[in-house]
């Protein structure tokens, strides 16, 4: 069985604009759906100067997210059988391309690093551990399990707009993980960040990265959540 | 914080409840004239021309036509902000809005007073 794909080019040593290659891949004997990332890994052996991030193949990295069939998605869980051919393979938008499929990450980490991923309290620690009630713990699921793979935040316009701005999905449904832990007691100081027109409420709530996150997370329902904080903190 | 000087109140928080505040007083204001049109079987020119002689009613929509107009400032603010990425050209656009805005409640306030 044949696949078709259309992949972007552009190596910025040799190439003055990005540009949409061909490939044609025979499926090994027996195959009738594998998944998109091997499907591409087959291209490469075609073709070893493409380009792309890869690594667990099981949906947990995250490095290997990209544009198909424009649509923000990762390869290594998406079968072929579900996408339209020509499979159109592109880098996720509005980040800076290195190369090929390979974009530069650093604003998307830098608003991570913005919200201060990462537990704080002041308090003395008790002699074991914090603990927490199961009702407590309920309170990070579907927050916690963000893998940081960029779908959600670069198929945001509001974050295409102002990327030096917007924080975007995945930087804020982080923030609001700390803001509902209930181990963390620099609420205040966290919400402190949002005040401005852009970081925050830059989101108009179109939802794209709820349609796209490759995890079902929902960055939508953290951000209005992080907004009602706000409210009881600000009015 | 960076304040906004053209944003409604400097700060994204403010600007946010202000528009929720005044879609939920449009709201009540279409639903309630909706419901009023449909609760007067006999409903007419004059009928309506009565309503709009009570002073509650100017208020109300007085009322009505502040909220559209905060709720469009910080709606046009956003978009412009997002698309008109020159700082002359956006300012240029912000300054046509307010004043299509002022010019706007003006005749509003005009016409609700010659009832």
């Amino acid at each position: 069985m044949q696949v078709k794909l259309s992949i972007y080019r552009f190596d910025p040593e040799k190439d003055k604009k990005p540009y949409m290659k061909d490939y044609t891949i025979e499926l090994p004997k027996g195959e009738h759906d594998i998944m998109l990332l091997s499907a591409i890994l087959l291209v490469k052996e075609q073709d070893p100067t493409l380009s792309l991030r890869h690594s667990c193949r099981e949906g947990v990295c995250g490095s290997d997210a990209m544009n198909v069939n424009g649509k923000n998605l990762l390869s290594c869980i998406t079968p072929i059988s579900t996408l339209k051919q020509p499979i159109k393979v592109r880098p996720i938008p509005s980040l800076p391309v290195i190369r090929d499929l390979i974009v530069d990450m650093t604003q998307f980490y830098h608003h991570y690093e913005k919200v201060e991923p990462y537990l704080q309290n002041d308090n003395r620690p008790p002699v074991k551990e914090r603990l927490q009630s199961p009702e407590e713990r309920a309170k990070l699921d579907g927050l916690y399990e963000c893998i940081l793979c960029a779908c959600c935040t670069t198929a945001c316009p509001s974050f295409w707009w102002n990327p030096d701005k917007f924080l975007g999905p995945a930087a804020l449904l982080q923030a609001y993980r700390f803001i509902a832990d209930s181990r963390d007691d620099a609420t205040e100081k966290r919400l402190d960040i949002f005040e401005d027109a852009y970081s925050l409420y830059r989101c108009r709530g179109i939802m794209n990265c709820v349609d796209v996150c490759p995890k079902g997370l929902n960055p939508t329902q953290a951000i209005a959540k992080i907004r009602t904080e706000m409210l009881g903190d600000g009015t | 914080m960076v304040k906004q000087v053209t944003s409604l109140g400097g700060s994204g928080l403010s600007d946010w409840l202000w528009q929720r505040v005044s879609a939920v007083i449009v709201a009540a204001y279409l639903i309630f004239l909706v419901a009023m049109i449909l609760s007067h079987s006999d409903f007419s020119y004059a009928v309506w021309q009565g309503w709009f002689e009570h002073l509650g009613m100017k208020i109300f929509t007085l009322l009505a036509l502040f909220s559209i107009v905060l709720h469009a400032w910080v709606g046009m603010w956003t978009v412009a902000t997002d698309y008109i990425k020159c700082y002359v050209v956006r300012m240029g656009f912000l300054v046509l809005i307010f004043i299509g805005f002022f010019a706007w409640i003006i005749w509003g306030i005009q016409i609700l007073w010659s009832v």
